[in-house]
């Protein structure tokens, strides 16, 4: 198959990709980029484990052809930390005991995120909705909704 | 989450430490087996699979997929004559002469790409002559049925297993004791119920993958998403005919088990494929629809339940059987219903009991481990004939636990006494909490509000020598590094392990680390990541390997001192002696060891701790009573209430409060347990309201996450409480038991019972769906 040339500006690094049209965001990062925090669930755009920032959007990566995604800006798991600072919601979902097995955790991190940033004050039915796509096995869900609280509010207190 | 006061504390048993392995999950840097790099010589496996749920295999003509450009091996089950099985040895990697589910592995594919390896399997031909399928137990178990297994005679099985040649029978169970049939005359009320619990599966939000390498030498080694990988080891081997030491498994992170990862199921069919190809890793990697139906499911169950009680409320019978819907191949699933058997009476004292449990093979997919090993489903029906009881006998549900309910001495089902046991404690402490008796009004005038509670027990199941073993190693600066082969599967094992192996050693939390990722080359042995076993198992080889490594430090500081090693002590990482109150920090003698004076040599050396555990202790049962000295190690015991409000227009069911109770012994990490109780909270009720694979003809019909709904965070109560009781064990560390697959055992009841107290209709079994709570109050004239 033929490949495309896409430039791509991922976790504020530029980067060039050849992939074949076929190849999806998801598989672009893991398997070209080594991004492998991006996570693949049922590659089926229903559990959100894979999902990413794009241009400022969350999106199940596993649902976006890489070829699409030519002059975009991409947010991973990878990029939600500063240096060595870890992100609000990196923070208070460790300190609220958010996180378990791990393999949705990044797609929830990720969806936080964006709606910390559209939504600094979210209330819980808010959380609930933002979160709603991705899916969790393990920790029933509680101590996540807790800890985008909690973000909410050290970013405020930040900010 | 933090516990109260911040001082250090000498031992960081009971303290919420930090999970160990939590940074890097969300950094996005943990490794789980699909992140592994092989680089592009990595080939990918596809796997043809049976449209038929039940079939002979006339004849596979693979010659066209071979001749497909970047198909690099195929194989059938042709090259692979051996059995494999945990428990009773029922199956082939893959099919040679049969198929038994759809979706059951008839031939594979590895080529360049999943694409090529995909239209490679469209070129497999494969002639079928259908054969009737079994698709219902208590039918398979009828002498006319169709046999899936006329070999099951010649199989090899653990001596505690007894299946039934000639028959669909892979288990029959017994508890013989009393006399039931003449107890029923003394009863003043008796219930008698039929349940249907259907086929649900794990969804572990990763799917099962492995990678398979085989080198030029024979020798394999396996990466994969595992919970096993001492069992895959050996199991692997076993049917390949080649020894143990040959196989090598290397299991990182697992992105969620559930018991789905226990045992054997994909993993041997990658191996195999990469048999043919040697020096090239193959990948294997199951898509969502597979992950649904062709590595293990929580089997279905019919359950007949008759129960029955005097005046006072006292249980005086049980005769109990259940018809488990075992699938294709029960080789781990039978002991799901030994388990089941040996638990038949519930958490309760009954002088006389009738069981009978049987495994019997259908046509549906493999049933296999799934959290709490046949207790959520056996509970699901026992839990609502005990609230029915009561009724009948004109008792609150609570009351007629509290006076039923084991305590400390009650003598088993199995005719053992009983162990220390929280389990009144966790009663009234989830009656409380959830203000049982009390009743609330509904938050709309089309809504009923409803309380309901149920109690739950279980033992690891597990042969009676399953082992675990460890070491622990000190570095030049004092680190400790515990190895250990246990798996981390999210409960927060490493965390707890790294716990355990500071107190025992006496060194800080922060200064241990875990040896991973368990590899079985050089991790130390641990029979699998089941049953709720590591905190209790592996807990107890380590603290023995920590307890090994203490007493080499301290004979070599004694020696050096010229003191006794009773007078010296290991605390936050120093050696000091009580007696002559010198110290010396365990990093100024790990490796090297300390010198005599006078430059005349050195004494000590490196410190390597090492530690088993295996519970010798557990006897067999009498295959005709199911009687036995101590057939279990123990069984952690628990209780959980919901409130909820039944929709009346729509029959939706909103979990309102959601409260746990479990006698975890010791809480090693206060905070992980109630994440455990938290999680299987949501889980159980995930499976109560939502789950089913809803089978049809031997077909999985909801096989996505578009028609498998799980829980999601609109699901989730926004009030879930979860309340730590602790009376201590005798055989664990610190008094501990397990906590992880209890938290989802008693909920489907508990929340039935609640349904009831809202409605006043019971359901023949989950999911309590709100068509099917909706009409079942259509039929019983509560809504119009």
């Amino acid at each position: 198959m033929a490949l495309h040339e896409i430039h791509v500006t991922i976790n504020d690094e530029p980067e060039q990709v050849a992939v074949p049209a076929n190849m999806t965001l998801m598989r672009m990062l893991r398997e070209k980029l080594a991004l492998t925090g991006t996570k693949n669930g049922c590659s089926a755009g229903e559990c959100g484990a894979c999902t990413v920032l794009l241009n400022g959007e969350p999106v199940n990566s596993c649902m976006v052809l890489a070829v699409e995604c030519d002059g975009a800006r991409i947010v991973t798991v990878e990029g939600l930390a500063d240096e060595q600072r870890l992100a609000p919601i990196q923070e208070t979902i460790l300190s609220e005991g958010g996180v378990q097995c791990g393999f949705c955790t990044p797609g929830i991190l990720i969806s936080a995120h964006a709606l910390l940033q559209r939504n600094p004050n979210p209330g819980e039915d808010e959380i609930r909705e933002a979160l709603v796509g991705n899916l969790c096995r393990c920790t029933g869900y509680v101590r996540i909704i807790e800890s985008v609280k909690e973000a909410a509010k050290m970013q405020s207190l930040a900010g | 989450m933090k516990s109260a006061g911040s001082q250090p504390t000498a031992s960081p048993i009971g303290e919420n430490a930090p999970r160990i392995d939590a940074r890097q999950k969300v950094t996005g840097a943990a490794v789980f087996a699909d992140d592994i790099q092989f680089g592009d010589s990595l080939l990918h496996a596809r796997i043809k699979r049976s449209p038929h749920p039940h079939a002979l295999i006339r004849k596979i003509d693979t010659a066209r997929a071979r001749a497909l450009p970047g198909v690099k091996s195929v194989v059938t089950g042709e090259d692979f004559p051996g059995h494999i099985g945990l428990y009773l040895q029922d199956r082939y990697i893959f099919c040679r002469d049969r198929v038994r589910y759809i979706g059951d592995p008839v031939a594979g594919v590895a080529a360049i790409s999943e694409e090529i390896a995909q239209k490679a399997l469209d070129l497999i031909d494969v002639d079928y002559e259908l054969l009737e399928p079994v698709l219902d137990p208590e039918l398979g178990i009828r002498p006319n049925a169709a046999l899936l297994h006329p070999d099951l005679g010649q199989y090899v099985v653990a001596n505690f297993i007894f299946p039934k040649p000639g028959t669909n029978i892979s288990n029959h169970f017994k508890i013989r004791r009393g006399d039931v049939d003449s107890a029923w005359g003394q009863c003043a009320a008796v219930v008698e119920r039929k349940y249907r619990i259907p086929h649900i599966q794990h969804v572990p939000i990763e799917p099962h993958v492995a990678v398979a390498k085989v080198e030029e030498s024979g020798e394999i080694t396996l990466w994969g998403s595992s919970q096993s990988p001492f069992a895959q080891r050996n199991l692997i081997a076993q049917s390949m005919g080649i020894s143990q030491s040959r196989v090598r498994v290397i299991a990182p992170l697992v992105g969620g088990g559930f018991g789905s990862k226990a045992g054997v199921s994909m993993e041997a069919l990658v191996v195999a494929i990469a048999t043919k190809v040697r020096g090239r890793a193959v990948k294997l990697l199951l898509t969502r629809e597979e992950e649904f139906y062709t590595a293990f499911v929580r089997q279905g169950l019919v359950a007949h339940f008759k129960m029955g009680c005097d005046a006072k409320g006292r249980l005086l019978a049980m005769e109990n059987i259940f018809y488990w819907d075992g699938g294709a191949y029960t080789e781990y699933g039978v002991n799901v219903t030994r388990a089941a058997g040996y638990s038949s009476s519930g958490p309760y004292e009954v002088p006389n009991m009738k069981t009978d449990s049987y495994c019997v093979y259908t046509n549906h997919p493999v049933g296999g481990p799934m959290r709490g090993f046949g207790m959520p489903e056996m509970h699901a029906g026992l839990e609502q004939c005990i609230d029915e009881l009561a009724l009948q006998v004109g008792m609150d549900a609570v009351e007629f636990r509290r006076l039923n309910c084991l305590k400390t001495g009650s003598t088993l089902v199995t005719g053992s006494k009983m162990h220390p046991t929280g389990l009144p404690i966790c009663i009234e402490k989830t009656a409380e909490a959830i203000g049982w008796g009390k009743k609330a009004p509904p938050s709309a005038p089309n809504k009923r509000r409803g309380k309901g509670l149920a109690l739950m027990w279980k033992a690891p199941a597990m042969p009676p020598n399953a082992g675990s073993s460890a070491w622990v190693e000190l570095a030049e600066d004092g680190t400790v590094t515990v190895g250990v082969g246990g798996q981390e599967l999210g409960q927060g094992v490493f965390t707890v392990a790294a716990q355990m192996a500071a107190a025992a050693l006496g060194v800080p939390y922060e200064s241990v680390r875990i040896a991973t990722p368990v590899d079985t080359r050089y991790s130390p042995y641990e029979w699998q990541t089941v049953a709720s076993r590591l905190t209790w198992s592996m807990g107890n080889a380590i603290v023995n390997a920590a307890k090994d490594a203490k007493r080499q430090i301290l004979g070599t500081v004694a020696e050096a001192w010229g003191e006794t090693p009773e007078d010296l002590e290991i605390v936050q990482g120093v050696v000091i002696s009580y007696k002559s109150e010198k110290e010396i920090p365990l990093k100024n003698l790990a490796i090297y060891g300390l010198p005599k004076p006078n430059d005349q040599g050195w004494r000590g050396g490196p410190v390597i701790g090492r530690g088993n555990f295996m519970p010798t202790y557990v006897t067999g049962l009498d295959p005709e009573t199911g009687q036995g000295e101590r057939a279990v190690v123990h069984y952690t015991t628990g209780a959980q209430a919901v409130e909820l409000e039944v929709d009346l227009d729509t029959g939706r069911i909103e979990i309102l409060r959601g409260v746990s109770a479990f006698d975890v012994g010791k809480a090693i990490n206060p905070g992980l347990v109630e994440a455990q109780m938290e999680g299987g909270f949501v889980q159980g009720m995930s499976s109560a309201l939502f789950e089913s694979l809803n089978l049809k003809d031997g077909v999985v019909r909801s096989p996505s996450f578009v028609d498998y709904r799980i829980a999601t965070t609109a699901d989730a109560p926004k009030d879930l409480q979860a309340i730590i009781v602790e009376v201590a064990q005798d055989d664990g560390p610190w008094g501990a038991r397990g906590i992880g697959e209890h938290s989802m055992v008693p909920t489907i009841p508990a929340i039935a019972n609640a349904i009831y107290d809202a409605v006043g209709v019971r359901l023949e079994g989950p999911p309590f769906t709100a068509e099917k709570v909706y009409l079942a109050m259509l039929e019983a004239g509560i809504v119009k």
